[in-house]
């Protein structure tokens, strides 16, 4: 629960958005950074509808680490999350996830690439409903090819790990919001991404059960060697970071030390 | 993850078995409107069949089919008798005529005659009796099978004809001394066998007339080559076994429209099947859209996705067919037990199987656009 270890990257984070015009080349960022964009920018549609929905974005977000990105609703965040994750082509820019520059990657590649690197929270969950707690918290494991029973007892140590022990075959349905995105970090997690990114993990959630899903998102961050990425416009929650990105209308627009990372302690 | 795709696919009971059942219901509805038809083909052969004990049927050319009625001259015969290749030639006579029971019950019948020293056109069974019975003095042979209900006197005898029963053709009595088994036939007027030379008696025309000649060709003869002897010599249709059924096949489907009546009926088999079977599935698909765009966002490539719609689509396809056709059989069974046309030979569950698997296939690879389309992206909306 202690935070202090995993605090020390962020001093070597720029603390604002000032762009950095001799940006530092990417193999120099790569083995301190598990982001780095530069100038990033995504425009949907094009001509008169297109949408600027990312205009500039210079970011850096350390390995072992929760970082936030928080802004009103439309700034952009789930835009750029969905870049970061490989999920979502970037229109400009540089965007260098784990050492990979995204725009050097064919579609097939970073469908590999999502597979073996990358670990989703969504806001809703999207556990399949027909699937038991473990076999949901198995399928990232069961996408790279590792055989069943395996893939079901590393999810099921993972489920063990959230809390969810005692829950192994129940179905989505049969369990609590909070039980469920337990079951989303648990398949998340599982087949150990170094990076993972949650849009939104609480806003389907209340209070009570949020916090305890942060909490646990704090403990995986403390684990060291992986960036965990969070979008919310939760302020309550905003304590659990290590850095927050502040996003407005497609841009960053300040980086600040969130409270974990500046107070140390349990929390 | 074929296994999670199963599990897609089996999790929601209601889902699963609405999907077969759809599919189910259109493999029965085809196997079931093509047996009928072929079954009713196979009826209009049933005199055909049962007569075919020679190679050849000869014909006056404007016969259109087996029960048509345009006589022969009896010097057909001889001529018959004399051309090359013919090892023997006998006289058929087949027409519709009148009966009464003894009760008064007036009905209408098939006579045939067959010739009276060969017995060539026989019913190819007896039931009851023997072929011999028919030499005794105004013997007739009744269908054993379809006595009950053709034969059946409405008039206040209140039972069916059986042997020993007399009554009139044309007013000539006649004993009813065998019972044979003969096809079920397209036709629904009960078929009376007697001699030759008694057909000719007991038939209403008043001049000798021969329905057919029925030719048996010398062993090691071409049959085609003997057909175009007979042709040339007489002027006459000749035709093989299976011509003569095709021809008649061919008139009374066109005839009586059971060939657009049934052939639409297999259409509209294949077309409401596929359209219910190929809708199900690709809305099972399009519900469980959300899921394939959290798979892919997850790192499931699009190769693996086809594998996943296409083994669920295959599962479905089988299963279905498989209690569709056990059904169609079943049913069928039954229409067959009650008398009705059905037959199924192995092309008609083939064709079945093909146009589900197609239309299982069709429907997986529209869904599969949809999957292939959706942006990973979308996980992170709604
Ligand atoms: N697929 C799309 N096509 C066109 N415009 C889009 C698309 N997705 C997002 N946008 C637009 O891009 C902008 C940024 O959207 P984005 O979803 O990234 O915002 P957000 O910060 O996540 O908002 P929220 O807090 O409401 O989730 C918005 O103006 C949105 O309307
Ligand atoms: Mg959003």
């Amino acid at each position: 629960m202690n935070s202090a270890a995993t605090s020390a990257p962020v001093t070597s984070a720029p603390i604002t958005s000032a762009p950095i015009t001799s940006a530092p080349t990417t193999s120099a960022t790569k083995t301190l950074s598990a982001i780095s964009c530069r100038r990033l920018s995504k425009v949907y549609g094009a001509s008169e509808t297109a949408v600027h929905a990312l205009r500039g974005i210079d970011l850096d977000i350390p390995l072992g680490g929760l970082s936030m990105l928080v802004g009103p609703s439309g700034c952009g965040k789930t835009t750029l999350i969905s870049v970061l994750a490989g999920i979502l082509d970037k229109t400009a820019g540089d965007c260098v996830v784990l050492g990979q520059d995204m725009g050097n990657l064919s579609a097939p590649q970073k469908t590999r690439w999502r597979r073996d690197q990358v670990g989703f929270v969504f806001q809703s969950f999207h556990l399949m409903p027909t699937l038991t707690a473990v076999e949901n918290a198995a399928i990232p494991l069961l996408i790279q090819g590792v055989g069943r029973s395996k893939a079901l007892a590393g999810a099921a140590a993972m489920l063990n790990r959230v809390g969810l022990g005692h829950r192994l075959s129940s179905l989505p349905g049969e369990l609590s919001g909070g039980q469920q995105q337990r079951v989303a970090i648990a398949r998340a997690l599982v087949h150990s991404p170094r990076l993972v990114v949650c849009d939104e993990p609480t806003s389907a959630l209340d209070h009570e059960t949020g916090q305890q899903i942060m909490l646990l998102l704090r403990e995986v961050a403390n684990e060291g060697d992986r960036a965990l990425v969070v979008v919310t416009h939760d302020s309550r929650i905003f304590e659990y970071a290590d850095l927050i990105a502040q996003m407005d209308d497609g841009r960053v627009t300040e980086i600040r030390q969130g409270i974990a990372a500046a107070a140390p302690g349990p929390l | 993850m074929y296994s999670v795709a199963l599990k897609m696919l089996t999790g929601d009971r209601l889902k699963y078995f609405g999907l077969i059942a759809g599919i189910a219901f259109a493999a029965m509805l085809i196997v079931q409107q093509a047996s009928i038809l072929v079954g009713l083909t196979r009826q209009t052969g049933a005199f055909i069949r049962d007569t075919a004990q020679a190679d050849l049927w000869v014909m006056d050319p404007q016969v259109r089919f087996s029960q048509d009625q345009v006589p022969l001259r009896s010097t057909v015969l001889q001529r018959v008798r004399g051309t090359d290749g013919v090892d023997w030639a006998v006289p058929l006579y087949q027409g519709f005529n009148r009966g009464h029971m003894p009760d008064g019950t007036s009905f209408t019948l098939i006579l045939v005659g067959i010739d009276d020293a060969t017995m060539i056109g026989a019913p190819p069974q007896m039931e009851l009796g023997k072929f011999a019975d028919l030499r005794r003095d105004k013997a007739i042979f009744i269908d054993g099978d379809t006595a009950a209900t053709k034969l059946m006197m409405k008039r206040g005898g209140g039972r069916a004809i059986r042997l020993g029963d007399r009554f009139t053709i044309n007013d000539q009595e006649v004993v009813a001394t065998g019972a044979y088994r003969g096809r079920e036939s397209f036709f629904w007027e009960p078929v009376i066998y007697t001699t030759y030379s008694r057909a000719l008696t007991l038939s209403s025309s008043d001049h000798n007339t021969m329905s057919f000649v029925l030719v048996k060709i010398r062993p090691g003869q071409d049959i085609r080559a003997v057909q175009k002897n007979l042709v040339d010599r007489t002027g006459l249709k000749v035709l093989t076994n299976d011509q003569f059924i095709d021809v008649t096949a061919d008139y009374i489907l066109k005839a009586t429209g059971i060939l657009v009546n049934f052939g639409l009926a297999v259409i509209l088999g294949v077309v409401i099947g596929s359209l219910v079977a190929g809708q199900t599935f690709y809305n099972f698909t399009l519900d469980n859209l959300r899921h394939y765009g959290a798979l892919k966002a997850m790192g499931v490539s699009d190769g693996t996705l086809a594998r996943m719609v296409w083994l669920q689509a295959g599962t479905v396809a089988v299963l279905g067919y498989g209690i569709g056709v056990g059904m169609g059989s079943i049913i069928g069974w039954g229409l067959r037990a009650g008398g009705l046309a059905f037959s199924m030979p192995w092309q008609i569950p083939a064709f079945a199987f093909a146009s589900i698997i197609s239309v299982c296939a069709l429907a997986a690879w529209l869904s599969l656009r949809r999957v292939f389309k959706l942006e990973p992206a979308v996980v992170f909306r709604g």
